[in-house]
């Protein structure tokens, strides 16, 4: 599903640059669950807004569903990101004015779906995390985990191949994340390819995979024992 | 463009935001407002500037007699110049190509009395051309006519303040009041842009005025109106032909300045219109300059619209806009708001200037009005400022990488 070879990255920092992505090889399979640790500054966020698209490497090459992901401009991005990928954020990044069923159905307004099918189908993500009832709510009335919940169906609802989580519990108490991870486990065994990026050790348990990264290199890269959330709640 | 699903997100954007819908909004009503009012306002200040300088005909040359100041042809310095009859039958003959009316004038002081109210105006003898002269308006009644200086027949037409002074309610036509003890008939009433004071004079035949002066033939003044097709050069050449031959026949020196006064209409007319014009580019400017602060005002709100938006709309190119649809979404917004606020404050300014009308006469403004292609070009301006203005920070947060406009916090 993803492939990339010999990535880097490099950001300017006035006089001096930084070099944040060391040459990263690394590949996903259709239907994997992949947790990305590793400390802060070590690259983990940089190396997913790459795969998002949300920000482009200095050098490398990165396959995405079997196309080469190169020389994007911002409109070939946003049509790969709406048609490839689904985000979920550590701070959720929900629209504020718009109710719940209206955020997770703008992914859909950007594909061009007709206004009824799209809260429709928008109406059916919302049920499968549980939010049914809170769909005319907007953000500021829901909970962090609500919130979350939220932005994975909006994530979910333009049907991505791959769904991309930067620190999704990052936000939330222990209770709520391993709620949210629950879900997460549950979009994965219905098929879904999620890579998760966490600096938690017990959330990057509760993956299939742990990459481990540092100083812009990959450490550790191993199958793990997935623990199951909905074994210990 | 007209997709009713981009509508439906815009009106939704716009009614959830909706301190920021009325802050551009208001912007631009305002900006239109009151650039409709000031320059309605200037408009207002010409019309009366036009009323006090523009109200008597402007084809018009009137020509007064002086003393001359040097000796010519056997005559004396400092001889009395006069007009005669015979002077208004030369100018007749001699300038039928130019001449469009003539009229003398014989203005005397006099007392007049109806009933038992008496008062003193001033009375003018002169001929019916005079009425085209002081654009004079009939009220009641009639104006002189040639059978009355023919005749020399003692009939009046007087002003609406001498009527109001004698006759209070009562009809003055028809009715008999005497002048210097002479009685004359009442045959007409009229009234005058110029002001009170032109309302206070007496119209009389000049033939009459001579015959009860011991039957001379001298007049005070002469007026004479040209065809308006000679324009103002022609008018001015007009001029001093009449000028050539009045100081031949008058034998005055023609290097003489002050035999013969003349004052040529044309001349103020010109120069009034100068200043109404200097007047005009005050307008102008005052418009221009409300019509900048305006766009700069618009300007300002989409900078300040657009950085507020900048993690909404990164969210949203994380979630698939492309770069055209921001600038889209936001273009369709502002120009929507600000045609619907541009033309509100469009009406609002026409209906405040509508309303004034003669409210601010006192402080010299007059029916102030707008050009309705002047008001909808302003409107037009500010909607194209005020998306241009949009279109720029627009295709800047457009064109950042989204995950920068997500750690916009």
């Amino acid at each position: 599903m993803i492939t990339i070879k010999d990535l880097h990255k490099s950001y300017l920092m006035g006089d001096s640059s930084l070099h944040v992505l060391k040459g990263i090889d690394f590949s996903v399979q259709e239907g994997e669950l992949v947790a990305i640790m590793g400390s802060s500054g070590s690259g983990k966020s940089t190396l997913l807004n790459i795969l998002g698209m949300l920000d482009s490497a200095d050098k490398g090459r990165y396959e995405l569903d079997g196309v080469a992901i190169k020389d994007l401009n911002e409109t070939k991005a946003a049509k790969y990101r709406n048609q490839f990928l689904g985000f979920v954020f550590q701070s959720f990044n929900l629209i504020n004015y718009k109710n719940a069923l209206e955020n997770v159905a703008l992914p859909l307004y950007y594909q061009g779906i007709k206004r009824k099918e799209r809260q429709k189908q928008a109406l059916d993500y919302l049920t499968k995390v549980g939010l049914h009832d809170w769909a005319s709510h907007l953000p500021n009335e829901l909970s962090g985990g609500q919130k979350q919940r939220v932005a994975i169906a909006r994530a979910m609802a333009s049907k991505p191949k791959v769904l991309l989580a930067d620190e999704p519990t990052g936000a939330l108490d222990t209770k709520t994340s391993y709620e949210v991870m629950e879900l997460i486990q549950q979009i994965n065994n219905e098929g879904k390819t999620i890579l998760v990026v966490t600096h938690e050790p017990d959330i990057a348990q509760m993956c299939k995979r742990i990459v481990k990264l540092k100083d812009g290199v990959i450490v550790e890269d191993s199958i793990t024992e997935q623990v199951v959330v909905s074994n210990h709640v | 463009m007209f997709s009713k699903d981009r509508w439906q997100e815009i009106f939704q954007t716009i009614g959830k935001n909706k301190m920021r819908t009325f802050l551009s909004g208001f912007t631009v009503a305002l900006g239109i407002f009151i650039f409709i009012v000031l320059y309605g306002l200037g408009n207002g200040l010409k019309n009366s500037f036009n009323k006090f300088f523009v109200d008597d005909a402007n084809n018009v040359i009137f020509i007064y007699p002086g003393k001359t100041s040097k000796p010519y042809k056997g005559f004396k310095a400092n001889r009395r110049i006069e007009f005669e009859n015979s002077d208004l039958n030369d100018i007749k003959e001699n300038f039928t190509f130019f001449l469009e009316d003539i009229t003398p004038r014989i203005i005397r002081n006099a007392n007049v009395r109806y009933k038992n109210k008496s008062n003193s105006y001033s009375t003018r003898g002169v001929a019916p051309a005079h009425q085209k002269v002081e654009k004079t308006i009939i009220m009641q009644g009639r104006y002189l006519n040639n059978n009355d200086i023919l005749n020399k027949t003692k009939h009046a037409v007087i002003g609406r303040l001498v009527a109001k002074d004698l006759f209070k309610d009562e009809n003055p036509v028809g009715s008999y009041v005497e002048i210097n003890s002479s009685a004359f008939k009442v045959i007409g009433v009229f009234q005058d842009e110029g002001g009170d004071n032109e309302e206070r004079n007496i119209y009389i035949p000049y033939t009459t005025r001579q015959r009860l002066e011991k039957g001379n033939d001298k007049l005070d003044q002469i007026v004479v109106t040209f065809r308006n097709e000679l324009g103002h050069t022609g008018a001015i050449g007009f001029e001093s032909a009449l000028k050539k031959f009045l100081k031949d026949k008058k034998t005055i020196d023609p290097s003489d300045s002050s035999g013969l006064n003349f004052q040529n209409v044309a001349d103020d007319l010109r120069r009034n219109q100068q200043f109404a014009a200097a007047l005009q580019y005050i307008v102008a400017f005052v418009g221009l300059g409300t019509l900048i602060a305006g766009i700069i005002g618009i300007s300002n709100i989409m900078v300040f619209v657009v950085k507020e938006r900048t993690k909404e709309l990164g969210i949203r190119k994380a979630l698939g806009a492309t770069p055209k649809s921001v600038i889209q979404m936001i273009l369709h917004e502002s120009i929507f708001i600000t045609t619907l606020s541009g033309y509100t404050g469009l009406f609002l300014g026409i209906l405040l200037l509508q309303n004034l009308g003669l409210k601010l006469e006192d402080f010299f403004i007059i029916n102030p009005y707008i050009n309705v292609n002047t008001a909808l070009f302003a409107t037009f301006i500010l909607i194209l400022f005020g998306s241009i203005a949009g279109y720029i920070p627009a295709k800047r947060a457009a064109s950042i990488k989204p995950i920068i406009a997500l750690r916009d916090e």
